[in-house]
Parts: structure tokens; C-alpha cells; sequence
């Protein structure tokens, strides 16, 4: 049997109502009623003309600069981030939440990372099998940013992320069996496959997820520390967020009520310099620093190029002791880099960047290489110590998938479990009916 | 029994419950330092100060996203809309992030948030501030939804509202602020999920939430100077839905008119129809009618944002209606 093909009709043997196009007719700057009073009518002419008198009156109109018509930016930009930052990295080595580690401490801090990309390696493979649809926000590239953060948390610190969220649920402590099998939208994945990539959740680990459109979770993290200082508990919230959700009303909405509120809440811009295809260039305009929009809001600001895990774990522990002792909120930049695209769906994750521009990141910038020859010149690491994390992160991965693809998928049952509270507690309290 | 206003009776629960417990705050545009915008918080900013009450600044989106953040650490945050027409400002917190955080989190994180305030038509103040999104909010699995009409229901249906473990939405009507009515001194809740026959009738059952059924009750009165007996359900909460109430009353009298603030298409009304015809269908003996807002942005000038809304008249009218196409037996 052939395959069915659906087939458009030709508009020659459409009938007549379809081939005749709506009779378009080009709208007046405003509309004059018929009915209109004959001086209202002059004045609403006056006004036109004036406007257009005004876009002639000898200046150069929006658009054009010395007789140079100005075209929208289509080109690609600078990159991100080109360069280590090898002073801050000297400097942020003799801080004491660097210098005091433990040798074993340090090496783990490298095992988690090393864990995140191995894990997302594992997550891409099975996405190109078919296992995982939908969605995957990689991390490969930014995890120092992850790692070091979440490292410095204290008792009472909690966190909260976007949708590139796997790196932070690791970092938190979360196995990587359970968030494989959310990938492959299992029972026994974290959210019970009912949030799959962009929601992955652990309260008991104080992480608040894992949260899907841009910047939707900027004031869930306000509220997070805003319960802290209501229930007086010495702690703060990091609220990540990407540098394509800074230019949403509700982040902004969220500095200001911080900053109004003295809220314990450290705000950090993972600035990977592409929101989705677009560059930074392309999207946000600032003086400087994109953080220090967070003057306009009289907010302590940071920006950190973060490929190096110990000045992000400096630059956090700093405002985030401030944070708590202060209760005062913070807006850090962190300049770091992604190596794929916005999503594996992105088919041109090299298309608005160039080939070389990933390369020279990778060379010279790749959180895990720099960290691991920091470690080895301080004479804490061998190769067979990384070896041997290689291998463990790399049959942790492949052990989670098996997981995964072992697991069973939820039952139908389940569609409507987990929606609300009362529905699942044994008896109802409310009466009447809650689905329909 | 005392008579007091639904206005009061609303600020004599925020008062109770924020006494009851520690975790309770109101929050909202002018609730505190100017009492709010419709007096509902008059005196609870002196009674139990700023931390307590907040003044936020203009930013629904802002403020009730982090009411929601703090909820899901454990407090029962209040938020006052000024106007439920501004919660389209805040729809990704109100309907993404309030609604489905517990299931996308797989039932980890719970949302123990109320969201309060007037959502109603008829105040001359044109279409951006007259919207009803009861059946918005309703739609949204994940969400409740109670539309109190009565000083009585405000206060038991708020308080119970609070104490819910899921986020409830509390559409109230700037039109009944000023309504008196009997509420106990003692103590009192009243579930989710009960509706109630504000007035029994055999001839047709006229079947609402809000002021909408108060102005069905008032039709109901002209209506049995006319002969016919209507009987009056109030939904009271839409999501739960008592649909049992409804059956019930649509078993006794065989004719159906539903009263509706809402506008038609996806309106409140359609689903409660939908429903009846499905599990009532041999009980009808007429086609249901609906007398809903009419279809048109809420209009500003006043005698026809009169017509705009369900209104005496067009209840009876439709009554007649389906009295026509099912006429009682002769006697």
C-alpha cells in the first residue's frame, strides 16, 4: 500500500471562495466616523499632520546616524566570554571556602562536575535512541557554575532553578537514577514522569525545581527567602535564572520587591551568551554588566566569569553570608558557556555562533579541564584519580539508563494523582467533584 | 444572629484566621497603610501590623509569584487582587506555577495559597476592570474556585479557603460589599463543594454562582407573583463542582436556566449544562436556556451594562421560554 500522502488541493480546482483573497484594504492612521463633528475632524487632521511635520523637521529620524541607515543586528557577536579571569581565580584559590578544602574535598568537587556531563552525555544518547522525547536543556560546559554554587549552601540555604535544571538537581544531591528515569518519563522518576526535563524537584533537598518558561521562577525564589525572613530562619535562596529571562517584566518585578523587602534572596544570571539562538548582543542593551541593571534597583551586583569552580564558589559564599546576615538580596553574573544547543531539538546551535568560537572555549575555558590542572598543579590529583571518577561517572551514567529503561512507566491511574493535595489524602474534606 | 456586610464578614475572617495562625498574611495593592481599595481589610494593618498585612507595590505578577514561592515553604499567604481583571498581569503565576507545581514536582510540593478579591461586572468602569474568570481559573486542574454570594458563605467559604492545603481562588463582587446578612457569632467553616438551594420551586430550576444568583432569586420573586414556582441553586463552589445538588433540583422541576455572569462560549454555564444534559438527560423536558452576560466586552455606559448583565428581565424572559417549550400540566 502506497503511503498516504496528504495532498494539498491545487487552487485551480479550489472553488471560487477559496481562490478570491480577502479583499485587503489598507487602514487610515485613524478613522474619521462619517458622523464626526466637522471641528473634531480638523483637529484630528491637525494632529496627523503635525506628527509627520515632526519626523521631517531636519534631524535625522529614528534609525539613521550620520546619514548611515542603522539595519537590525543579524550578524554574529562577540563571544561571551573569551578569556579566563586568571586573577580572580589566584585570588578566589587563597579565600578560606577554597584554601580550607580538604584535598578529598576538592577531588569531589571535580567528581560532580565530571558526574553532571557524563550524565548528560548518557541523557543525550538516549534522547538520539528515542528513549527521551520532548525537551533537553543541556549543561555540558557550565558546570562549574552549578557545582559551586549549590557546594557553598548552608542548613537553612535553599534553590531553585529554570529548565536547564539537571546540573543543579545533581549538585543537590539528587541520584542519577532517579533523574534518568524522568527523562524517560518513568514511575520512578523524581517527578513521578509527570515533569520530564525542565521539572525536576527535591523540597527535602531544599531544591524547588526545575521551572519551564523564562523567568516564571524569579519570584518563586523572592517567596522562598521572603518565607525565610517571615519565619526568621538565618538562611537565603539562590534563584538562578538565564540571561534571556532578564528582560522579562516579572524579574524585574522580583528585583524591585527584593530589593523594597530586603529579601534574602541571591539572584544568578547564568550568562551563557545565547538566549535560545539569540546573542546577548541581540537581545539585552546595558551599560557595563548586564548585573548592573540591578542599580536601578539600588542591588548589590557581581559579574564573575565562573568557568573556574573556585571563584564561583567564592563570589557565592560571599553574597550569600551577606545575604543571610544582612538579609539583603544580590544579582551575580556568572559568565560561562553551553556546548550545545539550546536544547538537542536546536538544530543550529552553529549557526548563530561559529565552529571556533565553541572550540576556543573548550581549549582554553572548559570547567572541568581548567579545574582538574588546578588540582593537579596543587599536587592533590593523579591521572588515576581522574580515571577512576571518569569510569565511576561514566557507569553511574550508563547504570542510571538501564535504570530508566528497566522502570515502568506510570500507570493511567496516575494522570490524576499529584494534582491536588486533598484528592490525594484518603478522605476527601471538600465535597462535590474535583475532575470533570 | 447579627447582620453584618459581606465586606465585613471577609475582614472578620482574615482577622480570625491570621489570629489562629502564625503563618497566615494578607497581602496585596493598599491593603494595609490605606485599608484597602474596598475597605475588606479596614483596621487590620493597625490590629496586627506590617508583617502581618503588606502593602505591595503594583506588580501582581511580582508579588503573587512570590506568594507562591513562600507558600510552598509552608506559609498561607492572602493575596488581595484589587480587581480579578488584574490577574491577567500574573497569569503564568496564577495559573502555571500556582496549578502545577505539585504535579510536575510529582506531588512534592504543595501550594497552600489563597488568592481573594472582586470579579464582576456592572460598576460602569468599562471592559479591562468587569472580567469574570471564574471559568478560567476553573478550567485549570490543580485549581479551586468559590464564588460566595451571601455575607454567610464569604466568610465560612474564606476561612475554609485558608486552612485548604491547595491553592483556592476567592472571586468576590464589589456590588456585594455593601450586602447585610445573618452570619453566627460563634465560629463557623463551610466546605468546598456545597451547593444550595437558596429557595425551593417546582416549575424551573434557576441555577448560578455570585450576584448572578441572587438576581435569579430576585426574578424568582417576580416570577411567583406570576404563578411559577423557580427553584434557586447556588453553586457556591465551582471547582468542586456540586453537581449532585444540581441533578437533584433539575429531577424535581424538568426545566433548566442557567444564570451566568460569565460571558457564553466556555462560559461557567456551558460546563454546568454540558453536565446535565449528560447525567440528567431523560430527567429534561425543555432545551436548557442560559441567560448570561451578552457577548461583547463589558460596556462602559451604565443603563446598558445593565442589559450587558444577567438581569431580572432576562431571567423571567427566559423562564417564559422554556415554559413555552415545556408547558406545566393544565392545574
Amino acid at each position: 500500500m502506497a503511503s498516504a500522502v496528504f495532498r494539498a488541493p491545487s487552487l485551480a480546482e479550489a472553488p471560487e471562495s477559496v481562490r478570491r483573497l480577502p479583499p485587503f484594504t489598507d487602514l487610515p492612521l485613524f478613522h474619521v466616523r462619517p458622523d464626526c463633528r466637522e471641528d473634531w475632524k480638523a483637529a484630528r487632521l491637525r494632529k496627523n499632520a503635525l506628527g509627520e511635520r515632526k519626523a521631517n523637521d531636519g534631524r535625522a529620524p529614528i534609525g539613521v546616524e550620520g546619514g548611515i541607515v542603522l539595519r537590525f543586528a543579524t550578524g554574529m557577536a562577540e563571544p561571551p566570554i573569551d578569556a579566563p579571569d586568571t586573577e580572580a581565580v589566584a585570588e578566589a584559590s587563597r579565600a578560606p571556602i577554597n584554601a580550607d578544602l580538604s584535598p578529598e574535598a576538592k577531588r569531589d568537587l571535580l567528581a560532580t562536575m565530571i558526574r553532571i556531563r557524563r550524565f548528560e552525555e548518557r541523557s543525550l544518547r538516549a534522547y538520539q535512541q528515542g528513549h527521551i522525547g520532548g525537551f533537553l536543556h543541556l549543561y555540558i560546559g557550565q558546570e562549574s557554575v552549578a557545582t559551586g554554587t549549590v557546594s557553598v549552601l548552608g542548613e537553612h540555604d535553599h534553590f531553585i532553578t529554570a529548565y536547564r535544571d539537571h546540573g543543579h538537581a545533581l549538585a543537590g544531591g539528587m541520584s542519577m537514577d532517579e533523574c534518568m528515569a524522568e527523562l524517560y518519563g518513568k514511575a520512578t522518576g523524581c517527578s513521578r514522569g509527570k515533569g520530564g526535563s525542565m521539572h525536576f524537584f527535591a523540597p527535602e533537598r531544599h531544591y524547588w525545581g526545575g521551572h519551564g518558561i523564562v523567568a516564571g521562577q524569579t519570584p518563586l525564589g523572592l517567596g522562598l527567602a521572603f518565607a525565610l525572613k517571615y519565619k526568621q530562619i538565618p538562611g537565603c535562596c539562590l534563584c538562578f535564572l538565564g540571561e534571556g529571562a532578564v528582560n522579562q517584566g516579572v524579574f524585574h518585578e522580583s528585583l524591585n520587591l527584593a530589593s523594597l523587602w530586603s529579601i534574602p534572596v541571591v539572584y544568578i544570571i547564568e550568562n551563557n551568551g545565547y538566549s535560545m539562538g539569540t546573542s546577548e548582543a541581540r537581545s539585552s542593551r546595558f551599560s557595563d554588566h548586564l548585573a548592573s541593571r540591578a542599580e536601578a534597583y539600588d542591588m548589590k551586583w557581581e559579574t564573575v566569569v565562573a568557568n573556574h569552580i573556585y571563584t564561583v564558589r567564592e563570589a557565592t559564599e560571599r553574597h550569600a553570608r551577606h545575604a543571610r546576615e544582612h538579609s539583603q538580596p544580590v544579582l551575580l553574573e556568572y559568565k560561562t558557556y553551553r556546548y550545545r544547543g539550546h536544547s538537542v531539538a536546536d538544530a543550529n546551535s552553529e549557526k548563530y555562533r561559529t565552529k571556533e568560537e565553541i572550540e576556543h572555549y573548550q581549549e582554553t575555558m572548559d570547567p572541568i579541564t581548567v579545574y582538574r590542572k588546578t588540582l593537579q598543579e596543587e599536587g592533590i590529583l593523579d591521572n588515576e584519580q581522574v580515571q577512576a571518577m571518569e569510569k565511576a561517572a561514566k557507569d553511574e551514567a550508563a547504570a542510571a539508563a538501564k535504570f530508566a529503561e528497566k522502570s515502568e512507566f506510570p500507570p493511567v491511574s496516575s494522570i490524576t494523582e499529584d494534582v491536588y493535595w486533598e484528592s490525594d489524602q484518603p478522605e476527601r474534606t471538600s465535597g462535590g467533584r474535583l475532575f470533570f | 444572629m447579627p447582620e453584618i456586610t459581606y465586606r465585613q464578614a471577609i475582614n472578620d475572617a482574615l482577622a480570625e484566621e491570621i489570629e489562629r495562625d502564625e503563618n497566615v498574611f494578607v497581602m496585596g495593592e493598599e491593603v494595609a497603610q490605606y485599608n484597602g481599595a474596598y475597605k475588606v481589610t479596614e483596621g487590620l494593618y493597625d490590629r496586627f501590623g506590617e508583617d502581618r498585612i503588606k502593602d505591595t507595590p503594583i506588580s501582581e505578577a511580582g508579588f503573587i509569584g512570590m506568594g507562591i514561592g513562600a507558600s510552598m515553604l509552608g506559609l498561607r499567604p492572602v493575596m488581595e487582587l484589587m480587581f480579578w481583571s488584574f490577574s491577567y498581569v500574573a497569569f503564568d503565576q496564577i495559573v502555571n506555577n500556582a496549578a502545577m507545581v505539585r504535579y510536575m514536582s510529582g506531588g512534592l510540593t504543595h501550594v497552600p495559597i489563597v488568592i481573594r478579591g472582586p470579579a464582576n461586572g456592572g460598576t460602569n468602569v468599562g471592559a479591562t476592570h468587569s472580567h469574570t474568570p471564574e471559568n478560567f481559573m476553573a478550567h485549570t486542574p490543580g485549581l479551586k474556585v468559590v464564588c460566595p454570594a451571601t455575607p454567610y458563605d464569604a466568610k465560612g467559604l474564606l476561612k475554609t479557603a485558608i486552612r485548604d492545603n491547595d491553592p483556592v481562588y476567592v472571586m468576590e463582587n464589589t456590588l456585594l460589599y455593601g450586602n447585610k446578612g445573618e452570619v453566627p457569632t460563634e465560629e463557623y467553616t463551610i466546605p468546598l463543594g456545597h451547593a444550595q438551594v437558596l429557595r425551593e420551586g417546582r416549575d424551573v430550576s434557576l441555577i448560578g454562582h455570585g450576584r448572578s444568583i441572587l438576581t435569579a432569586l430576585e426574578a424568582a420573586g417576580h416570577l411567583a407573583g406570576e404563578g411559577i414556582e423557580a427553584e434557586v441553586v447556588d453553586l457556591r463552589s465551582l471547582r468542586p463542582l456540586d453537581i449532585d445538588t444540581v441533578l437533584a433540583s433539575v429531577a424535581r422541576t424538568h426545566r433548566v436556566v442557567l444564570v451566568d455572569e460569565n460571558k457564553p462560549f466556555c462560559g461557567v454555564s456551558a460546563q454546568v449544562s454540558h453536565m446535565i444534559q449528560e447525567e440528567a438527560f431523560d430527567e429534561l423536558d425543555a432545551p436548557i436556556r442560559r441567560v448570561t452576560s451578552l457577548d461583547a466586552p463589558a460596556i462602559y455606559s451604565d443603563p446598558l451594562e445593565r442589559e450587558q448583565l444577567p438581569n431580572p428581565r432576562r431571567i423571567q424572559e427566559a423562564v417564559q421560554q422554556v415554559l413555552e417549550d415545556a408547558p406545566r400540566a393544565a392545574g
